[in-house]
């Protein structure tokens, strides 16, 4: 499995998409942190930025790797090779490749500019994102063969996660103004890796509006270790199950 | 060495393979023929295990392959279009074969990679190549370790004259070795000297499966495309 | 330096008061073992305007009452213990002062407002650099006038509102000087209720249970450069007219309902030069008329200023505002405020012209902040693409906000104050 995902990785590097995201990554975040006379509006600058870009480049690049790479896959299923292992292998090789243009791109300007525990966890929750929707790419380009379909579903699913999500739950909370919705949302807001991490870094960022209202039940929930560890294990499950299901229809699939 | 029992596998509300049953042995070449869409392809990627049939069983050496994979290492696949990342070099794919199935058991076999000259070409990127070069590529891998099965898709398409007659020669070697090979293809003169037996195909089902000379005897003719123009005809009749 | 200079001139003011005292006034001692032993004796056989020494060691004496002028100064700091039964020291006389003394468990009581010392219709007190610990209320004025409570330190550990009473409770009182005193764990540090023409000057109140400062129905007052931090609530200045507001810090007041500063139906008052940090509100303003806002800081705090639909004439001018997640929040459409002049961190607009004025107007409240008026549970949602991108087309195309809550003339620089 190895020897897969290090050609995996020597091509993804190869191509020049992944450098430029690099380049583009740095840009911003050296960019972001040198206009911003202080820090901390630079993090809120670049958490728009992790939030955004990093979900949708990793899932777009993914999907379309995977449907590049399908006669690439096809030869190396007609190997003496496990199809878990070469699936793992594409999974490991594309988070890695994203993992490491995040960390070069935005990770090192953060480190040079904020290296607070704040900064980490920022690192952290990018590294977790690129991964997440490298796992919900692989099970969309999974789910179908055709590839316009697959992109189709991949800017779909990143639409829904970054954008209407947040709006169904702008909606519910409208229609159930009258409720305490505190802890249901708390469990609603698991259910999307990008509004999980966005909760994460606001208690760090925002603490004195968050202190009021909903804020202070978050706080007492995220703001604990166990708290902010069950939401890491919540982003975890989010690598998993997708990769899961992806990998059992993977194994089954008609090449 | 290669049992089908009974496979079936739908495509939705296509029927690729219909109730099949085939049985290989080494030593033979055999010629996979058919119209387009009549199963070949699916037939071999079944026995690849790329695709998983619905129903009936495969065995390779008396196994299984549902479920395993090392049998793979046995055989040498050319496929029908053969194609790689295109940011890797030829060198870097055939190395990379190597280091995906290198095993001490197996033999290299460079001949067609030395015949086709790739070492000349061996930094240029696949995305660059043309058809025939992407073809060589894929011969030259699907002989390189020596595996006891050869399974070739349309494997003279797009060659030059010259390489596929370096290819056919190179046929010819692997069968008088005892090899086990499988051909599709549809330019039916090209098999003429290497063929032992026919598999014709139609719909997903067998029409039938002759040794070739038992078919020439049959039909009165020599060519081999004449031979089964004839017996077409004679099953529409 | 401030205290050491306070110190010198406390003892120059001591002197001279010795000194005009001698020609008719005595001094009596009280220790330990000496005849008068205790300070209750010593307050009974002494005169008007005599001076009592206690020397240092702890007193049981249960309620001491003092009724003629007298001035009683702790030696070496004696302890007067109230057993948590008795209010410890009741001043019933004019001209009364207490001093260097430290005064703990006094009683405590539901229905009787127990302190440590309680001042009972009297004038020209003073009580300074007394320590008070664990008390129920610590300094207890009720209707007092021109009294001076300085530089005591008063704490006490109370854990719910019930069950404590306030640092400095002034209730009905005129001319009163609350200075250099340090107060926490009461429910509130500073209480004022009907006190007017006084000053509150440089107190630090802090981890109060409810507010550090409580001021209602009290007109005509200043408090300046006092510290209110962490209290629960932090400050509230309610049913008043003209109170100056001066340089104060209000910080670290977190909470649901907690404001750096509460205003409520506030008129012809002045709040110049505070600060406030890091408070969920910084300013929260209702009903409040005529009074300009200036030159105050507002850093980091959840909403710099609430300001509600009810204020009218409210000028708020030369302000800077830093880091703050919302700049302005309201709750109506109808604006009467004044919101120009001030420096805004999240201005984006360019200055062609360079006059250090922002070319185009800045709106400092967001179309979120208006959401989470409505429905703070959506403070959830805060800072996702979805609401960034309600944001940006609010900026355009104003629907939601109120049309002229703007501020035509921005900074482009901070203020320096």
């Amino acid at each position: 499995m190895r020897k897969v995902v290090k050609y995996v990785i020597l091509d993804i590097l190869r191509s020049k998409i992944i450098i430029g995201y690099t380049i583009l990554l740095f840009l911003i975040s050296f960019s972001v942190f040198s206009l911003e006379d202080n820090t901390a509006k630079g993090l809120l600058s670049l958490l728009n930025l992790e939030l955004f870009i990093v979900p949708l480049v990793s899932i777009i690049f993914s999907t379309i790797y995977i449907y590049n790479s399908s006669e690439f896959i096809e030869l190396l299923v007609s190997q003496p090779l496990k199809r878990k292992s070469i699936w793992l292998s594409l999974f490991s090789g594309l988070s890695t490749s994203l993992v490491v243009s995040f960390l070069i791109g935005s990770g090192l300007p953060i480190l040079y500019f904020e290296p607070s525990p704040t900064g980490i966890i920022m690192i952290l929750i990018g590294c977790m994102l690129s991964v997440i929707f490298v796992a919900i790419a692989l099970l969309a380009s999974v789910l179908t063969r055709d590839k316009a379909k697959g992109m189709g579903m991949a800017i779909f699913l990143w639409l829904y996660f970054a954008i209407i999500f947040d709006g169904l739950v702008l909606f519910l909370l409208f229609q159930f103004a009258d409720y305490p919705l505190e802890k249901p949302m708390m469990a609603l807001s698991a259910l999307n890796p990008i509004d999980l991490s966005r909760i994460i870094i606001l208690l760090r960022l925002d603490v004195s509006a968050l202190m009021g209202y909903t804020g202070a039940i978050f706080k007492d929930f995220f703001g604990t270790t166990t708290g902010f560890i069950s939401a890491l294990l919540a982003l975890g499950l989010w690598i998993a199950i997708p990769l899961y299901f992806s990998l059992r229809i993977f194994r089954k699939k008609d090449l | 060495m290669i049992t089908i029992n009974n496979i079936s596998k739908h495509f939705g509300k296509l029927k690729a393979l219909d109730q099949l049953n085939l049985q290989f042995n080494s030593g033979e070449c055999i010629a996979l023929i058919g119209p387009n869409g009549s199963g070949k392809t699916t037939l071999i990627k079944s026995i690849l295990g790329m695709v998983v049939p619905d129903e009936g069983s495969i065995l390779f050496n008396k196994i299984s392959i549902s479920k395993n994979w090392k049998y793979r290492s046995q055989i040498g696949y050319m496929p029908q279009i053969g194609r790689y990342p295109d940011n890797m070099t030829i060198g870097q794919v055939i190395n990379m074969m190597k280091d995906i199935r290198k095993s001490e058991k197996n033999v290299l076999d460079e001949e067609l990679v030395e015949k086709f000259a790739l070492h000349d070409i061996m930094n240029k990127r696949m995305r660059t190549l043309s058809g025939g070069t992407r073809q060589k590529v894929s011969a030259s891998l699907a002989f390189l370790f020596n595996a006891d099965v050869l399974i070739l898709d349309e494997p003279t398409a797009g060659l030059d004259p010259v390489s596929s007659e370096i290819l056919k020669e190179k046929i010819v070697k692997e069968k008088t070795k005892g090899k086990l090979i499988i051909i599709t293809s549809h330019v039916l003169s090209e098999l003429d000297d290497l063929i032992t037996q026919i598999v014709y195909m139609q719909d997903g089902k067998l029409k039938f499966q002759k040794e070739i000379n038992l078919l020439k005897k049959e039909t009165g003719e020599e060519k081999l495309s004449k031979a089964i123009a004839k017996i077409m005809l004679q099953n529409q009749l | 330096m401030f205290l050491t200079s306070n110190l010198f001139k406390f003892i120059g003011v001591y002197a001279l008061v010795l000194f005009s005292q001698l020609l008719n006034a005595t001094t009596i001692h009280v220790a330990k073992g000496s005849a008068s032993n205790t300070i209750q004796k010593a307050i009974d056989i002494a005169n008007a305007s005599d001076t009592i020494l206690v020397s240092s060691g702890i007193y049981f004496e249960k309620n001491i009452i003092i009724d003629k002028p007298l001035t009683i100064i702790g030696q070496n700091r004696p302890v007067l213990d109230g057993e948590k039964k008795y209010e410890i020291i009741s001043i019933k006389a004019n001209h009364v002062q207490i001093m260097g003394f430290k005064l703990q468990h006094s009683g405590y009581g539901t229905l009787d407002d127990v302190a440590a010392i309680k001042v009972y219709e009297s004038e020209y007190v003073t009580i300074s650099d007394n320590i008070i610990d664990d008390t129920f209320f610590g300094i207890y004025l009720q209707s007092g006038k021109n009294c001076i409570i300085k530089n005591n330190q008063i704490i006490s550990y109370g854990e719910e509102e019930q069950q404590i009473g306030n640092g400095i409770h002034c209730w009905k009182c005129e001319n009163l000087q609350i200075i250099g005193n340090r107060i926490t764990g009461h429910r509130d540090g500073i209480y004022f209720e009907f006190v007017t023409h006084s000053v509150i000057w440089r107190n630090i109140s802090k981890k109060n249970i409810r507010y550090g400062l409580h001021f209602m129905f009290s007109n005509d007052d200043a408090y300046i450069s006092n510290v209110f931090s962490e209290n629960g609530a932090g400050v509230s200045v309610m049913f008043t007219h003209r109170v100056k507001m001066f340089n104060n810090v209000f910080s670290n007041n977190w909470g649901d309902a907690a404001y750096g500063l509460l205003l409520k139906e506030i008129s012809d008052s002045y709040i110049n030069g505070n600060k406030f940090l890091e408070n969920t509100s910084g300013i929260y303003m209702e009903g409040v008329n005529n009074t300009p806002v200036q030159k105050n800081t507002f850093l980091r705090n959840g909403w710099a200023i609430k300001i509600q639909a009810s204020c009218m004439n409210v000028s708020l001018n030369f302000n800077n505002f830093f880091g703050n997640t919302f700049d302005i929040g309201t709750n109506g459409f109808l604006v009467l405020n004044s919101f120009n002049y001030n420096y805004w961190d999240k201005y984006e607009g360019y200055d062609i012209n360079r006059n250090k004025i922002g070319d185009i107007a800045y709106r400092p409240i967001s179309m979120f902040s208006m959401i989470i008026e409505q429905n703070p549970q959506a403070m959830i949602l805060f800072r996702s693409i979805m609401v960034s991108l309600l944001d940006k087309t609010e900026k355009i195309i104003p629907s939601l906000t109120p049309e002229n809550l703007k501020d035509d003339f921005p900074l482009m620089r901070a203020i320096d104050l």
